[in-house]
């Protein structure tokens, strides 16, 4: 398929190392924000901002426009950096982030930013609403697709539940799920807070087709987003393995910088590693 | 009693109005006998949604309906849908702002059988404490019919408040319906009463009680709990000078709250509520004894009055 060409994966790989940094400016510009969650979403975020949702920036109410849940919202950083350089907005407007008079929220507000689909930020809600704009898409005979980017931690969670169930009876394959399994919550090891796992089995056992894929790798990203799209007659997950705070030496795996903004000297260190990274 | 329902006449109005709207769709959570929203499945199956004893995730799946155009009712008991969803309610629907209609059923004591889980007192104190929320609540079956096109219409979330039982007829059919405008039921100087939802039939026997006694009651249906009609209700302590409010809800925050605080800001007037006191219900054989027993008697609504009056 084309986008296996080495051109588009390196493509994508410099498009979340931009957004990794983005995140980052963001974060310490602002003193507060979500680094850790905002880091483990970047491949997941280039690749859908960057080549898989069908998306138009000049019309960001565009009927037949792919919708994205950001339903882990606290890593609102990554979605405003992606929906900035996609041309929604302004990049200025994200060193205002924050600001008493700026449209960009701690959490996502589809009333005040453009290219928001919906208002995020309590953790569970993603996938019973991605149910419904699923649902609508075929009572309106669109054929846009959903996509829901949930936590690992917020699985810990009923609802989310209710609308795995959901998803399921109706069958709604324009629905796909991405989970951010990067096995670290503001507590600490999701592992230990409440033990997620077999995760795959539990997907499965709800009637959803589960890909299980390394969430950094972006050809397994995009292989599994493709393959969401051929899915007929149910819902897909795809399971990533991440990293919580990836590409920042001193942030990865630790529950601490969950919701801590780095201090000058720890954000010029991540910055030095990125770009060297690149 | 041989009136519709509350749940009869929401029930069959919403079916007629999905042949017109063919944008409504329906959710509702393993209670659409209960509810009556089986009218508009069985004639619109692709439009009805049981999603099953999750109230939260219904509400969430109504959300995302409403961001894909349509305009979802979502029907359940009223003790479920303003306490198990009301983070969903808040969040997904008033703070961002969707275009979801919340039809709360069997609200205040109307579930008589079932006893204080299935009661629902508080609901009108936490919907009209939500902003954006529009809080209505219609006071027999002919006028929950009627609330059904323009609940519809109205682009923003609504909380429409309904009992299960009957009640004694209020509404006259044809009368035309504002939200956030009440209506002047009976012409009055000496008290005015202002009531809502089941309590609005109740009130007009006491109105004809306290007439037999010479005393002159103004009655004011305020459907619309939330936008108030603060006009015609500053109007009327202006002119009568003391206020009853009579309301199948606690006493505290719902529409005698809502009354209060108006006329604090605006007219300090001497005000009595007559609602449930601040404690849970019981079980009871029929909901008017029920009602009865907890404070919401025609006799309380009288007895009301008159203590206002003589504070005034």
């Amino acid at each position: 398929m084309a986008y296996q060409r080495e051109s588009l994966i390196l493509e994508l790989e410099q498009r979340a190392r931009d957004l990794r940094l983005d995140s980052l400016d963001l974060i310490h510009r602002r003193g507060a924000g979500h680094p850790g969650g905002a880091l483990s979403a970047a491949e997941i975020m280039a690749a859908l901002f960057f080549h898989k949702l069908r998306l138009d920036p000049a019309r960001p109410d565009w009927p037949e426009r792919d919708r994205f849940i950001l339903s882990k919202g606290h890593a609102s950083a990554i979605l405003y950096a992606a929906l900035a350089r996609r041309g929604f907005f302004p990049a200025e407007d994200l060193k205002r982030w924050g600001a008493l008079d700026c449209h960009l929220q701690g959490h996502p507000d589809r009333l005040k930013t453009p290219g928001v689909d919906m208002t995020s930020g309590i953790l569970g809600h993603g996938i019973a609403i991605g149910a419904g704009l699923a649902l609508a898409a075929r009572l309106n005979k669109l054929n846009y697709h959903v996509y829901v980017l949930l936590g690992d931690g917020e699985c810990e969670g009923g609802i989310v539940w209710e609308g795995m169930m959901t998803a399921a009876k109706y069958c709604l394959s324009n629905l796909t799920a991405i989970v951010d399994f990067n096995d670290v919550q503001l507590d600490g090891p999701v592992h230990e807070i409440m033990p997620l796992e077999p995760l795959a089995d539990k997907w499965r056992a709800f009637n959803w087709t589960v890909l299980e894929i390394n969430g950094h790798n972006l050809r397994q990203v995009l292989e599994a987003l493709d393959t969401a799209s051929e899915v007929h007659g149910r819902p897909t997950v795809i399971i990533a393995h991440t990293t919580k705070g990836k590409g920042v030496s001193f942030m990865e795996d630790q529950a601490y910088w969950h919701g801590i903004p780095p201090n000058d000297a720890q954000y010029a260190q991540a910055v030095d590693e990125l770009r060297r990274a690149a | 009693m041989a009136e519709l329902s509350l749940r009869e006449g929401y029930g069959r109005a919403l079916a007629k109005y999905g042949e017109v709207n063919p944008n409504v769709v329906v959710l509702d959570a393993d209670t659409s006998a209960s509810t009556l929203s089986c009218y508009f499945a069985e004639r619109f199956p692709d439009r009805f949604f049981n999603i099953g004893i999750a109230e939260p995730c219904m509400v969430d799946v109504a959300v995302g309906l409403a961001l894909g155009g349509k305009i979802p009712f979502v029907n359940a008991f009223a003790a479920l849908l303003a306490l198990r969803a009301m983070e969903q309610i808040r969040t997904c629907v008033c703070y961002a702002r969707t275009n979801v209609k919340l039809a709360s059923h069997y609200a205040g004591l109307s579930d008589f059988k079932d006893g204080p889980t299935h009661n629902s007192i508080s609901d009108i104190a936490l919907m009209r404490a939500l902003p954006d929320m529009t809080v209505v609540v219609p006071a027999d079956g002919a006028e929950a019919a009627a609330w059904v096109p323009i609940v519809a219409e109205f682009d923003g979330p609504v909380y429409l408040r309904l009992s299960r039982a009957g009640a004694l007829p209020a509404y006259t059919p044809g009368t035309p319906l504002t939200l956030g405008k009440g209506l002047t039921l009976r012409e009055g100087r000496d008290v005015t009463i202002v009531a809502t939802g089941s309590m609005v039939g109740r009130t007009l026997a006491a109105a004809d009680k306290l007439a037999a006694e010479g005393i002159r009651a103004r009655v004011l249906e305020i459907h619309t709990i939330k936008p108030l009609d603060r006009d015609l209700v500053l109007k009327a302590a202006e002119e009568t000078g003391a206020i009853v409010t009579a309301e199948e809800h606690s006493v505290i925050g719902g529409l005698g709250g809502a009354v209060a605080e108006a006329l604090a800001a605006s007219r300090p007037t001497a005000v009595e509520r007559v609602g449930v006191a601040d404690t849970f219900a019981r079980t009871a054989y029929d909901p008017e004894s029920l009602m009865d027993a907890f404070g919401l008697a025609v006799d309380d609504v009288v007895a009301a009055a008159k203590r206002v009056i003589a504070r005034r």
